[in-house]
């Protein structure tokens, strides 16, 4: 036992316990304030509605942080300065969120700002995004947050309308999930591969229930884009959020961002932040420990984040009708490799992966080679702040010139209802983070990977192990 | 769902594990502003060809929606994008409840806030109903009991407040709308 009065707390219990208005009951779940909600045009209207409906006004408007990137062309205005939406209803849409914005008094980073971006790459960006706090999107990879620290999670349309008019949300107190990652990561190696063995690990709906705390030394190695990755997909093993926390790594990231805490206060946050570790000794739900050393670059060879496998492994041969199925949807066979299959199309993008670092590491690999014949390639930043930097550095050009297209923020190709999708049949390596049938383009074959293998692949026009490319020294 | 919170119905059975909400309705829809209608796309890439075609055969071509409004799934349903079209399709298309022996967290809540029942069941439970499509069942919400014709009756989680809210038709918005004075109180002490 502790000497302290008060009980081991784990960083998810601390969070949560801030935020407590009404304790759960017998009868009742808890209500949970929530510290900071981002909007986005497809989950938002009919929460807007619901409150026009009941004549009730958004309770704190500046607790509310809005952007467009869903429904968003990627492909620049044209020359009377006119955007291209894929149909009307994605522009009506986007239309609305404005109005909707505008007339309860909530900040949106539209089209005329310089901060507008995919809502979990932005919201880190501005500095919104802070240890500690409860944060909301309708959006299941909300989880994204959770690398700073706070409880971030997905909620469905109508919780949205909840939170717009009380700043509250009634929930049950959910499980949690320790996982412990220790080791070096091998050269080739990033957080995407790391997260996709642990979902492989395990299974698509092995963190129902839980918040997954991350922790050990890989986890603590990592830059926030990496830990950002490492939550995003969180939610692919049914985990509600997912959490590491703040660090020297995270304060330096946050330090002088338009959003975070400025002069005397930005010391007092850093003291509190500091608390904000699970106390030795602390209880966890379940426990996980993952070999970070023995990770490969992964792959997903079927049609869930589950079905994953080291990229020169062959596909596995077990035998279950949802194995059959996906297998047949992905034309390809059991016990075959997957490695040097005909690849279509690569995206690198998505709120998984499309900040800084995993540009640069596409980058890197793509320099002075070009894109296989045959093979098409999107490019698209997180976010607008995110495309100023990598054009800063020449990153654009290093795609352009090896034959990818270089496009502006949005999720695009990720879940493909912006127009940006593949040809039915099409195989797309895919930094995103669903390989669901149908996800990307009627018929389409997604594999994800990571930046570092889908810019190997687009080089070569096959799925690729990076290693292959790269002059690793060892 | 009725006043007496009481759902006599056939099952539909959909026996596939891990179905994302992205089959439950796929993203091209998602550029509505309403919520009613959705019903046309539920399923829509399992029962429409690349055309727009009906596809000549299919799992929901059997769907009989007067009769069948319980549909019977494989585990893990409705994991993926918390999209809540997702159960407004659902409610659309016929289903009143959906039995599956995992729901992932999202798509159960979202179903909560919209009369749709999530009925967690053991697999061996959730294995007899695939082995017996359309099949007589009859959910009691008041008293978490599913009773399966021919295997008896089980119980099935559901918090009280949720079971309580669903068969008065009261809405989760008022009962926060009437903590105004805590979430106040609350504000106030952390100086926000």
């Amino acid at each position: 036992m502790s000497e302290s009065s008060q009980p081991a707390s784990t960083l998810f219990e601390k969070v949560w316990q801030r935020h407590v208005v009404r304790e759960e009951t017998a009868a009742t779940p808890a209500i949970l304030y929530i510290d900071l909600q981002l909007l986005h045009e497809v989950t938002s209207p009919q929460a807007f509605d619901e409150l026009k409906r009941r004549g009730l006004k958004v309770r704190r408007p500046e607790c509310c942080l809005a952007t467009i990137d869903h429904s968003t062309p990627t492909t620049p205005p044209d020359s009377q300065g006119v955007r291209h939406y894929n149909t009307p209803e994605a522009k009506a849409q986007v239309d609305l969120l404005q109005v909707n914005c505008a007339a309860q008094g909530i900040p949106l980073h539209g089209w005329d700002s310089p901060n507008r971006g995919i809502v979990h790459v932005m919201g880190p960006e501005l500095g919104a995004t802070q240890p500690g706090m409860t944060i909301v999107c309708g959006d299941s990879h909300t989880a994204t947050h959770g690398a700073f620290g706070a409880l971030a999670f997905g909620i469905g349309t109508t919780e949205v309308g909840h939170v717009l008019a009380t700043q509250c949300l009634l929930q049950s107190k959910p499980e949690t999930l320790g996982i412990r990652i220790d080791g070096e990561l091998q050269p080739g190696v990033t957080a995407k591969d790391v997260i996709l063995h642990v979902i492989g690990a395990i299974g698509v709906d092995g963190g129902t229930g839980s918040v997954i705390e991350y922790h050990g030394s890989t986890v603590r190695a990592m830059s926030m884009e990496s830990r950002m990755t490492l939550c995003n997909m969180s939610i692919e093993c049914g985990a509600r959020a997912g959490m590491v926390a703040p660090d020297e790594t995270t304060f330096a990231y946050l330090e002088g961002r338009l959003m975070s805490p400025q002069g005397e206060k930005w010391a007092a946050a850093v003291a509190d932040w500091k608390t904000l570790v699970s106390d030795p000794g602390a209880h966890y739900d379940r426990l996980v420990r993952i070999d970070a050393s023995r990770i490969e670059p992964n792959v997903t060879w079927g049609t869930n984040p589950g079905m994953v496998m080291a990229v020169d492994d062959a596909i596995p041969s077990t035998d279950s009708p949802a194995n059959r199925e996906a297998l047949e949807y992905m034309q390809l066979e059991a016990g075959a490799r997957l490695a040097g299959e005909k690849v279509d199309v690569v995206f690198i993008g998505s709120c998984t992966n499309s900040r800084m670092t995993d540009l640069r590491e596409a980058a890197a690999l793509m320099k002075n080679r070009r894109v296989a014949a045959g093979t098409r390639v999107l490019v698209v930043p997180g976010s607008e702040a995110t495309r100023r930097e990598a054009e800063a550095e020449g990153l654009d050009r290093i795609f352009l010139q090896a034959g990818a297209e270089w496009r502006e923020p949005g999720c695009s190709m990720c879940l493909a209802m912006n127009g940006d999708s593949a040809n039915p049949g099409d195989l797309v390596v895919s930094t995103s983070n669903r390989n669901f049938k149908g996800r990307q383009g009627r018929g389409v074959r997604t594999v994800l990977a990571s930046p570092l293998t889908a810019a190997a692949s687009a080089v070569t026009g096959r799925v690729t192990n990076p290693r292959e490319l790269m002059e690793t020294g060892t | 769902m009725s006043q007496t919170g009481v759902l006599d119905s056939r099952t539909f059975n959909l026996p596939v594990d891990n179905i994302d909400t992205d089959q439950i309705i796929p993203g091209q829809f998602l550029t509505t502003t309403e919520r009613d209608g959705l019903g046309q796309f539920c399923f829509y890439s399992w029962r429409f060809d690349e055309n727009g075609s009906e596809r000549a055969s299919h799992a929901l071509k059997a769907f009989n929606p007067g009769r069948q409004s319980v549909l019977v799934a494989g585990s893990n349903f409705g994991c993926g994008s918390s999209r809540e079209h997702a159960p407004w399709a659902l409610l659309d298309f016929g289903f009143k409840a959906v039995i599956s022996s995992r729901f992932a967290d999202i798509f159960r809540s979202n179903a909560l806030k919209n009369g749709l029942l999530p009925v967690k069941v053991s697999e061996e439970v959730a294995a007899f109903l695939h082995a017996h499509p359309d099949h007589s069942v009859q959910i009691d919400i008041g008293n978490n009991l599913l009773t399966v014709e021919g295997h008896g009756k089980v119980e099935f989680p559901l918090d009280p407040f949720s079971a309580y809210c669903l068969t008065r038709g009261i809405d989760q918005l008022e009962f926060l709308l009437k903590n105004e004075s805590d979430i106040s109180r609350f504000e106030n002490r952390r100086g926000a």
